[in-house]
């Protein structure tokens, strides 16, 4: 062989950038025509391979992923005839070469857009777990590869492969549809699925290790969420959780300061946010309130578009803020929510009144982080400086990061003056 | 495909023989039984005697023992099963759901092994 690594190499990025672009648009028509998931993951497995062997011998074809597509139907071909048991599949056998004999023939967009959110819905199928539909959507539908996954979710690459064929197996064992709900089921499979977009998004944020925030995960679900959304025109909580991850996602610069620390959102440097990003969450808000059926995520996008409008930390509408929170309780009662809520009203009306609010969720959030720094923070603002380093000291011990701590040992700190300056004056920035 | 519901519940959790919420619960499962019936699912379906009836057997070195009660002490115990023929998983499901049981226990949907197609 004459190929120079240089051209492998080369070639081989080629390919990963058409399956992170085409990935999930081949491997949804591969199943619609292949009617089995594990089967169509190792067909275009088997395609990618012999892409990059015949690539970079004769250089990549006019049409790349018509290429793949049609390798891999004929490696479904080749897979089925050497399985022991093909006679029983001899019909689908015939589908199969009939289909590679007819002339090829791009499925019009609709079609595409059809078999691919089959996909997702399938990947996102209550009867699997989170943890599985989050990695098998990231496989399936992203396009990542699987040590990709792995390294994001900190567990071995042959675990995570391991992960992923137990769930194509009991799609295919348990009789999982590969099909888009009807009406009736509509709304609660459609709330799953977004649930894994919002868990693939916070899983970007790091909040369970330490390792740097991962970007990539978070455009990942942007990027999801986006197919999504021009797929299944006028559903407004598509559109919110939109809204609310650019919203989110437009803070990100200004999330760790020049001295590389947590910035929490009062200590951000406002110029930084990304006003393209805020310009677009505002415009897929107001896109999906016009349709007249609010959910929790165009509410809570309400939210982050109120933050990204309000001039500083001080000067933020917390009155309109509760409001909203009073809302999104009544949508979806949990704790957490009540936890805001708690936290507007505190620059609404008095931290006094706040604080005899938290009383009533000590319970549920006992051993959640954020409960106790709001808790010390609201204290800090009483003057119970004492109360306020054990709160500090709870919510230390509660955090999964080293980030998050040093930042909460940090605002601890603040609590009685020091004679040396505080670390606050050394946050001015060389840009 | 068939898929079996076992259903679970902890004992003592459904009403009694003679008191007045027995009544309800048992035309909640004659509606049921009807309904699986006229959509042409119902394969069979059964209640079990109460877990202190059972006695688990196993054979080793081919000699039969017997142990009194279930294997495993759980809190949820199986107290009866429907067979269901579905097209996929979420009609099983469905039906599933329409189990009375299904409100105050726990109803298990597995997927019955079709041994005479392709492993």
């Amino acid at each position: 062989m004459s190929v120079g690594a240089t051209a492998g190499t080369q070639v081989s990025d080629e390919i990963d950038a058409l399956v992170r672009q085409d990935g999930g648009r081949l491997l949804s028509r591969l199943i619609a025509h292949l009617r089995d998931f594990q089967l169509a993951e190792d067909s275009l497995q088997d395609a990618l391979e012999s892409a990059l062997a015949h690539w970079s011998r004769n250089g990549p074809p006019r049409a790349p992923s018509a290429w793949i597509m049609r390798t891999a139907q004929r490696k479904a071909i080749d897979r089925i005839r050497r399985a022991a048991n093909f006679r029983s599949k001899s019909a689908e056998l015939a589908a199969l070469i009939a289909l590679d004999n007819a002339a090829p023939e791009e499925p019009d967009d609709d079609f595409i857009a059809d078999e691919r959110l089959k996909l997702i819905f399938t990947c996102c199928h209550p009867a699997l777990d989170r943890r599985t539909s989050v990695a098998l959507t990231l496989r399936s539908v992203c396009g990542l590869k699987t040590e990709e996954i792995a390294r994001a979710f900190v567990v071995g690459a042959d675990a995570m492969a391991q992960r992923l064929v137990r769930a194509r197996h009991k799609i295919a064992k348990a009789g999982i549809p590969y099909a888009t709900p009807g009406p009736e089921d509509w709304p609660m499979r459609m709330e799953a699925v977004l649930e894994v977009v919002y868990l693939i998004f916070n899983e970007g944020y790091a909040a369970s290790s330490d390792q740097a925030p991962r970007a990539d995960l978070r455009d990942e679900a942007i990027r999801l969420c986006r197919i999504l959304a021009s797929l299944s025109a006028g559903e407004p909580e598509v559109e919110g959780l939109l809204a609310l991850m650019l919203l989110h996602h437009a803070r990100s610069a200004a999330r760790i300061d020049a001295a590389g620390e947590m910035a929490s959102l009062e200590d951000q440097d406002r110029a930084l946010w990304d006003r393209a990003l805020i310009d677009e969450g505002e415009r897929r808000l107001r896109d999906a309130l016009r349709r007249g059926r609010p959910g929790a995520y165009q509410l809570q996008a309400a939210v982050a578009a109120l933050h990204a409008h309000a001039p500083s930390f001080a000067d933020t509408d917390w009155r309109e803020i509760a409001l909203i929170y009073d809302a999104l309780i009544t949508v979806r009662p949990n704790p957490v929510f009540e936890l805001n809520r708690i936290v507007a009203l505190s620059y609404a009306d008095s931290p006094r009144a706040a604080f005899g609010r938290l009383a009533a969720i000590a319970a549920p959030l006992e051993g959640y982080q954020p409960y106790h720094a709001v808790r010390a923070d609201i204290l800090a603002r009483l003057g119970e400086v004492e109360h306020a380093e054990q709160a500090y000291d709870d919510a230390i011990r509660l955090s999964g990061t080293a980030a998050e701590r040093n930042f909460l040992a940090l605002r601890r700190g603040r609590l009685r003056p020091s004679p040396q300056p505080p670390a606050r004056q050394a946050r001015s920035r060389s840009t | 495909m068939r898929y079996m519901a076992l259903i679970y519940s902890v004992p003592g959790s459904s009403p009694e023989y003679g008191s007045p919420e027995f009544g309800p619960f048992m035309a909640a499962y004659q509606a049921a039984n009807e309904r699986f019936a006229r959509d042409g699912v119902l394969v069979a379906g059964d209640a079990l005697e109460a877990s202190s009836t059972a006695t688990t057997v196993t054979v080793r070195d081919g000699r039969t023992e017997t142990l009194d009660g279930p294997f495993a002490e759980s809190k949820e115990q199986l107290g009866g099963y429907y067979i269901f023929e579905c097209a996929n998983l979420d009609e099983a499901i469905r039906y599933a759901a329409m189990i009375p049981t299904a409100a105050s226990g726990a109803v298990e949907v597995r997927p019955i092994r079709n041994l005479s197609a392709r492993p």
